[in-house]
């Protein structure tokens, strides 16, 4: 399992990914079709603006903001934390292991894979958000638009690392889609997902900036709205990277302990 | 016939009950998630009613019913119809459905009672719990003719609820991968946490029309809520039962001819 195998795997664990994308199409389509949650946020505050701006959202900065919601989301979305609960369930993780390389790299390649159909659905409502509320919809500078792909990797690496843990805990409960379901919650509240968490009251603000939540989806939505300037950008982008490196070291050492545990039944 | 129907119903309900009492750490499983699903149904209606008192003609109070209409309502739907209907869909991939077609009693009878979750009813609780809390707030009781109106529309709500799930499943016997459909069905009835009226300020009212004659999800939510405020008009509780009544029978059409157009797997 060395770096060397690694690597020449991923071509082909890429490849494989995106064919396998291709042939779910149907599927990813209505997966985008389910995540509207940002619409109906979107209209609701909307509707709330429409006598005064609240804070610094207007009903236009309403529109931008929950437009680039549903962009970060379909462009980090990942759901291994299920398929490996379905895997240890079944055994098929079996195969998995046998396999030369470990599998935490074969699902963050097959999530990767995904990413030009997610492409496909993410820009068009970019183009549609600069359509409705002007450029301020999209970073304005080179270096924002780098801060931007930056947060959006930083959000999709912890997406993706906490839904590996999670999906490991299954090795010590038997399932583990109940936590999953609790941190979904945690997430809804405190990402700033349904709101902006800056309209939340200033004590619960710092407590989330101390939280993974925000930079899974606040900061590269407040990243591709401009909300910040390079300072406060790249602080915030400093605490992002920080939990990635936390959760990456969590991830492994959960993983580790648990595949210990894995007997396989069938597969 | 009812009778005979009737009979059926009470076993299918004991066999899930039996089955209900066999995994009895469900019970307290199901009662904290409900109660954190609860939480970020109110996360955002918190961040709203801190912002404005009253927005679009609904105080926080008064919204606060409408998300209790949404939660008593999905815990009828993840607790007696989704169950259920989740299994025509395996029964579809797996050709079993012929086993429930050659029974000497209705099919569709059959596969909506085949299985409830009786520990769902935790959110039927919630919801009532979020009434008491509502009424609370609101400073004054229900009056009793608000309070038969709204019980009357619980009965037309669930069956509004009950068809259109027909309808998605009838969907299941053309593009078999269901499974998916029902997160767009749930994401779908996500705009129900929100009095229709909300959605008035957006594309010239289109959305409230569409959510209360095409999907009607202001029927299922906001009426009852309005019925318990006193404020709904006669016409509207008439126009709810004579448009559930008619959606209901439409759905069964649809089901009808859906089953017509099955051929079975094995066949």
């Amino acid at each position: 399992m060395s770096l060397h195998t690694t690597l020449r795997a991923m071509p082909t664990l890429l490849r494989v990914g995106f064919a396998e994308a291709v042939a779910y199409r149907a599927e990813m389509f209505i997966w985008v079709l389910s995540t509207t949650l940002p619409l109906v946020n979107m209209v609701l505050w909307m509707a709330v603006a429409r006598t005064a701006p609240v804070g610094r959202f207007g009903q236009a900065d309403f529109v931008g903001y929950f437009l680039a919601t549903f962009v970060v989301r379909q462009l980090t979305s990942v759901w291994v934390a299920w398929v490996i609960n379905w895997e240890v369930r079944q055994g098929t993780l079996a195969m998995r292991l046998l396999r030369p390389i470990s599998p935490l790299w074969a699902y963050a390649a097959e999530n990767v894979a995904g990413f030009p159909m997610r492409l496909l659905v993410a820009v068009p409502v970019m183009v549609l958000s600069v359509v409705l509320v002007g450029s301020k919809a999209v970073p304005q500078h080179a270096w924002q638009w780098g801060f931007f792909v930056l947060a959006v990797l930083g959000g999709w690496a912890i997406t993706l690392l906490v839904n590996i843990a999670i999906g490991a805990l299954s090795f010590f409960l038997g399932s583990s889609l109940k936590v999953m379901e609790v941190w979904l919650v945690l997430f809804f509240v405190c990402s700033g997902y349904m709101y902006p968490v800056e309209l939340l009251p200033a004590g619960l603000r710092t407590l989330i900036n101390w939280l993974p939540f925000r930079y899974q989806i606040g900061l590269p939505v407040e990243l591709m709205t401009g909300a910040h300037d390079w300072r406060e950008a790249l602080v915030l982008l400093g605490a992002q990277w920080t939990w990635v490196a936390l959760l990456g070291v969590l991830t492994v050492v959960l993983w580790k302990q648990g595949v210990k545990r894995f007997a396989a039944f069938g597969g | 016939m009812v009778r005979r129907y009737l009979r059926l119903l009470g076993i299918q309900l004991k066999a899930s009950g039996l089955l209900a009492l066999q995994y009895r750490a469900d019970f307290f499983t199901e009662g904290v998630t409900s109660f954190f699903w609860t939480f970020t149904a109110l996360a955002p209606l918190f961040v709203v009613y801190g912002e404005r008192p009253v927005v679009e003609g609904w105080g926080f109070g008064e919204a606060l019913l409408v998300v209790g209409w949404f939660t008593l309502l999905q815990g009828i739907l993840e607790g007696a119809i989704n169950p259920s209907l989740t299994g025509v869909v395996e029964h579809i991939r797996k050709g079993t459905l012929d086993f429930v077609l050659l029974k000497p009693a209705d099919a569709q009878f059959l596969v909506s009672t085949q299985r409830f979750l009786p520990w769902r009813a935790f959110n039927v609780l919630t919801g009532l719990g979020l009434f008491v809390y509502a009424f609370v707030q609101l400073g004054r009781a229900p009056s009793l003719t608000g309070v038969l109106a709204s019980v009357l529309l619980l009965g037309t709500s669930t069956l509004l609820l009950y068809s259109l799930w027909i309808l998605t499943v009838s969907a299941a016997f053309f593009v078999v991968r269901v499974d998916n459909l029902t997160y767009l069905f749930t994401s779908i009835f996500d705009f129900a946490r929100w009095p229709s009226s909300m959605f008035q300020g957006v594309a010239k009212g289109a959305l409230t029309l569409v959510f209360t004659y095409v999907i009607p999800l202001a029927l299922m939510t906001t009426f009852p809520a309005e019925a318990m405020l006193g404020r709904l008009p006669a016409r509207s509780l008439v126009g709810a039962v004579v448009g559930s009544v008619a959606f209901a029978w439409v759905a069964r059409r649809v089901w009808l001819r859906s089953i017509g157009h099955y051929t079975s797997a094995s066949s």
